[in-house]
């Protein structure tokens, strides 16, 4: 068999929405858009601009809201063409399925991970690797290594970011979206030490979250830190940069990408 | 035949994305399972989610691999997505005690790779003739080696070139998922079926 060569996989682009009861809790200031606050038309928007990929994530206070949740995935997969993955609502093994079972390609498991890792063997072992991504929310500790934070980054854990990582790949974590909370917000670049980190040395795919500032950040976070994706927010809702212009000079820098 | 096809649906099988897509693209169709067995009056659609060998249990489990079986090599077209397509083939290295449908000679291997799964897009280019160049999303561990490289449809690169579809006569596979794979996905499986109902 040949010897593993720098495969010619493209680096996926992928936007983050926040939902909560059925609507996208943050404005997006697409222009063409009836309903900015309509996570179904701002999927397809997504998906007409050349996003590989769509995240959803569920920030409901309440039951209500989160209820609405399964509904709005039936909606977005009946529209969307390009593969989406859902978070925040999933506590168990019936939350991850009911999403599955909706149209959800993939979902996120974050704290309630944490709090009972045997959530992820579960979901790997009924739905395959490929449909569990296990979300961690790393911030760099005093020691200089990343320590992981839940229930949205208010507590920490004093567990090494890294060390879990490679526990959820043992128990059958498909993907990792590893979300800096340093840079989360900051617009200051990903934190490519602890993307290289993850993606350098786990046999996973490794999705790259917060920070992002301008394609120069996708440059970097591809080819110095070698992630496999980038998730990001508002410099794609805030209209700030458009996915063609980031994955334009993605293909000047020789990273491979799915043209738009 | 009109445009429309029969969904394999088995225990364990996700049919949900690949009826969605059908509906957008203004396909009818109805699902078969163990208590409605396929008649080959349509083609045949067969989904893929799951492992080889789940997939094989589930179809021989609910009788389903013996008319398969015996409708297409008496003609009905059929056409495969993912694990969908894998099971066309004699054997596969993720399941290797559980025989598949041997529609097709060869076999399924692991990717030798940093990664694996592979999940992403990547480009597929043409083995036959009409059929264009295009980007596609894939989610596998495992590829096919048919013996007849006649078959192959698209190749694709992952740690070396593999083949990523299938066509043969009245078998159609797909590796990758045309329904999750945009624009040119969408139109491809939309096209394999137009063609598989023209027969």
């Amino acid at each position: 068999m040949p010897v593993a060569t720098k495969s010619k996989v493209c680096k996926r682009i992928i936007p983050c929405l926040d939902v909560s009861g059925g609507r996208t809790v943050k404005g997006v200031s697409f222009q063409n858009l009836r309903d900015v606050g309509n996570p179904i038309e701002l999927a397809e928007e997504y998906e007409r601009q050349g996003a590989d990929e769509l995240t959803f994530l569920d920030i409901s206070a309440t039951v209500e809201q989160r209820n609405t949740l399964p509904e709005m995935v039936e909606k977005v997969a009946s529209r969307l063409s390009i593969p989406f993955t859902v978070g925040g609502g999933v506590r168990t093994l019936d939350d991850a399925l009911n999403l599955l079972a909706r149209g959800a390609d993939k979902v996120t498991v974050n704290s309630a991970a944490v709090q009972s890792p045997k959530l992820i063997n579960e979901i790997a072992e009924r739905c395959g690797s490929q449909c569990c991504v296990v979300a961690i929310d790393a911030r760099r500790s005093s020691t200089g290594t990343w320590e992981v934070l839940v229930k949205g980054g208010r507590e920490s854990t004093g567990k090494n970011a890294f060390g879990w990582a490679k526990e959820c790949v043992e128990r059958g974590a498909g993907e990792i979206l590893l979300t800096s909370w340093d840079r989360d917000g900051s617009q200051q670049g990903f934190d490519l030490e602890l993307v290289k980190l993850f993606a350098k040395n786990l046999p996973i795919p490794v999705i790259a979250s917060g920070g992002a500032r301008d394609p120069k950040s996708f440059i970097d976070v591809f080819v110095e830190a070698n992630a496999d994706a980038a998730l990001a927010a508002s410099i794609f809702h805030d209209g700030i940069y458009t996915i063609a212009q980031v994955k334009s000079q993605l293909q000047e820098a020789g990273v491979p990408v799915r043209p738009c | 035949m009109k445009t429309e096809v029969d969904i394999v649906e088995f225990n364990g099988g996700n049919v949900a994305s690949v009826e969605y897509c059908l509906e957008r693209l203004g396909i009818r169709y109805r699902r078969v399972n163990a208590d409605r067995q396929p008649d080959g009056s349509r083609p045949l659609l067969m989904p893929g989610v799951g492992s080889f060998g789940g997939v094989m249990n589930a179809l021989s489990k609910d009788g389903l691999d013996g008319t398969i079986t015996k409708l297409v090599r008496n003609g009905t077209p059929y056409i495969g997505i993912c694990v969908g397509m894998q099971v066309l083939f004699e054997r596969s290295d993720e399941s290797a005690d559980i025989p598949g449908l041997g529609l097709l000679r060869g076999r399924l291997v692991r990717f030798e790779a940093e990664k694996v799964p592979l999940i992403g897009w990547t480009e597929v280019r043409a083995a036959q003739a009409s059929y264009d160049d295009g980007f596609v999303y894939f989610v596998n561990s495992y590829f096919p080696q048919p013996v007849e490289e006649s078959v192959t449809l698209y190749m694709a690169d992952y740690a070396g070139n593999f083949c990523a579809a299938v066509k043969s006569g009245n078998i159609t596979g797909f590796q990758f998922h045309p329904e999750k794979s945009g624009t040119f996905g969408n139109a491809l499986l939309k096209r394999t079926i137009e063609d598989a109902c023209r027969n």
